[in-house]
């Protein structure tokens, strides 16, 4: 520690040059902790609901359909309690910008999600109306709906007997609230009645997406998978049945593998980094030459200097890397709110900053070793007559 | 008084390339402690590679160096370094201060090789910042102060770990007549006042005369010795 003013006067020997490159590692680690943040919650489990529930889907692909009548029998396998059933619907409201997540779901589907909540009189008058929709908060509020409006979606995939194109028109009869901020992903979904969806669907009829299944003891999930999924065994509807996450994280990875994503782009920045703040801190190790032989002079053995400069480098990522995370963990709540939960971050992840940190102290090392290494084999007596 | 340093058979060669060039020649020399010595001699003489050797920067290619009757021809890099800051206090040309650095900063960049409290080598730098007459300075970076007060710092940072040896490579060569002259008379003061013995390599015949004794290098070989 005493040396600390040594290291810091070094390294802002040059503020300029010091500062454009702390800079660069601040953008490199807020660029860092923004990713891994959105890689560690789209690969996060969900809920401590969620943890009951398995999801049922073709074998073969989510889009795969299953028959409806298939619900009666996972029901009655032992230690499931509930069965719901839903099919993709893929809305789009007035612009194609505005992607619509919607389901056609059964009556019994938003019982399998206690974390949601809909007023009583609200879920009566869904069950009511045939064309009745009900709504996350976070998607009326976007959009400006209200219990009782009509509102028209384009399907981008199934085309409406009723309209003779691809619209469909839906009666808003609820509004539903996510209990839990972990949740409030769930607040931008659209669901409808799966038996509009079945008779106004041109597509044929009889058929689910997937199910989901409520178990009695989220122990023994794994044994009534395997019950579930050898009901069609050898069927020409194969299922695979698995736990919620596990089904989140497979259906993520259809649309993009997050986590190489994440690390190709992380892997070209830090790379770039390591070559920046290696040339800063060659450079600021050669044009220090003679001050570092005075060092050796009056004592300093070859491994205080050494160490000095390494230090040096480890200061500046770690200096850079803590305002970096520092600042996403500042900024991260609010591009939450602003996604309207479709972000479920909830804050910097610690497994974030003790990567962040793992980084900021490798990268240190690694660029501050060569310099360090020319530091210490610094022959006094040249380096003095500035050979 | 006894000798504090004795050369024997000395000699030092340099390897530039595949050329090998023989800059001492089998140099005796011997300096009593509390000795002022002024080394004199042209360019390429040798001087400054004597004074290297004296104060342990560079290993001898033959004979032996004793300083205080520690053979550190001898000694490994670490153990010449400790060697260096018990025994030894630099002062250079061009001062060689850390210009981050304050000059009460610049002064105990020494004593941080030591065991002493941060409060302890806070209050023996002003001691030494006073006996080079800066204490009011203490505070000031080198690009804040003038040549000659810079080093007059650089020897406060020379002396403040209180090494028997001061080196002093040029020590007036960058400066007017006036302040050289400061700084020669402080040097001569840390001498006769403090006993220090002082080896200083100079070009200038005015700054030889504050020394006790001048030796003449010419072609790597001691040529004449001069009494004051």
């Amino acid at each position: 520690m005493k040396y600390l003013h040594l290291i810091w006067a070094g390294l802002f020997r040059r503020k300029s040059r010091t500062l454009l490159t702390l800079v660069s590692i601040v953008a490199a680690f807020v660029l860092f902790g923004l990713l891994d943040s959105v890689s560690i919650a789209f690969s996060a489990g969900n809920s401590v609901e969620g943890a009951g529930r398995l999801i049922v889907t073709s074998r073969m692909s989510m889009q795969q359909a299953l028959p409806e009548s298939l619900g009666a029998r996972i029901k009655a396998v032992p230690g499931v309690t509930d069965v719901a059933s839903a099919n993709w619907f893929g809305g789009v409201y007035q612009d194609a910008r505005n992607q619509v997540i919607s389901f056609a779901v059964s009556p019994s589907y938003i019982d399998l999600y206690p974390e949601l909540t809909l007023p009583a009189d609200q879920r009566k008058a869904w069950m009511a109306t045939r064309t009745g929709a009900i709504v996350g908060a976070a998607l009326a509020k976007k959009f400006g709906w209200k219990v009782g409006d009509k509102i028209p979606l384009q399907s981008t995939i199934f085309p409406s007997k009723a309209s003779g194109g691809q619209t469909w028109t839906f009666d808003i009869a609820g509004i539903f609230h996510a209990k839990d901020p972990k949740a409030a992903g769930r607040e931008q979904m659209l669901m409808f009645h799966w038996k509009y969806f079945d008779e106004n669907n041109a597509f044929g009829s009889g058929t689910v997406h997937w199910y989901v299944v409520k178990v009695a003891d989220p122990a023994h999930a794994d044994a009534v998978a395997n019950a579930i999924d050898t009901l069609s065994a050898n069927s020409d509807h194969e299922t695979k049945t698995q736990t919620e996450q596990a089904f989140q994280a497979s259906f993520i990875k259809q649309m993009a593998n997050v986590g190489l994503i994440v690390a190709s782009i992380m892997g070209a920045v830090f790379f770039t980094l390591l070559l920046l703040t290696g040339n800063t801190m060659m450079q600021a190790v050669r044009e220090r030459t003679s001050e570092l032989a005075v060092f050796k002079t009056i004592g300093f053995s070859s491994r205080s200097v050494l160490w000095m400069v390494l230090a040096e480098s480890v200061l500046l990522l770690v200096l850079g890397g803590s305002i970096g995370l520092g600042v996403v963990a500042l900024v991260i709540p609010g591009m939450a709110a602003a996604s309207g939960g479709m972000l479920p971050i909830h804050g910097l992840d610690p497994r974030t900053w003790g990567l962040g940190v793992a980084l900021m102290l490798i990268i240190g090392v690694v660029v501050g070793l060569l310099p360090a290494l020319r530091a210490m084999r610094l022959n006094i007596v040249d380096a003095l007559s500035g050979r | 008084m006894g000798t504090l340093i004795d050369i024997k058979g000395l000699s030092k060669v340099y390897e530039r390339g595949k050329q090998k060039v023989e800059v001492l020649h089998h140099i005796d020399l011997e300096i009593a402690e509390g000795d002022f010595l002024a080394l004199m001699g042209p360019s390429g003489s040798g001087k400054t590679t004597l004074l290297n050797l004296i104060g342990g920067l560079d290993s001898p290619s033959g004979g032996s160096i004793s300083v205080g009757g520690q053979q550190i021809g001898r000694l490994g890099g670490s153990a010449l370094a400790k060697w260096r800051a018990a025994n030894v206090g630099f002062i250079f040309q061009f001062y060689n201060l850390m210009p981050m650095l304050s000059a009460q900063k610049n002064v105990e960049l020494p004593l941080l090789l030591t065991k002493l409290s941060a409060a302890q080598r806070k209050r023996n730098a002003a001691i030494a910042l006073k006996l080079v007459g800066l204490e009011e300075r203490a505070s000031h970076r080198p690009a804040e102060l003038s040549g000659g007060q810079q080093q007059r710092v650089a020897i406060a940072r020379a002396i403040v770990s209180d090494p028997t040896l001061l080196v002093c490579d040029e020590p007036t060569g960058d400066l007017d007549r006036q302040s050289a002259e400061d700084v020669l008379l402080l040097l001569q003061r840390l001498n006769r006042e403090h006993g220090k013995t002082i080896v200083m390599v100079t070009h200038d015949p005015k700054a030889a005369e504050y020394a006790s004794h001048t030796l003449h290098l010419d072609k790597g070989s001691l040529v004449e010795q001069v009494t004051a």
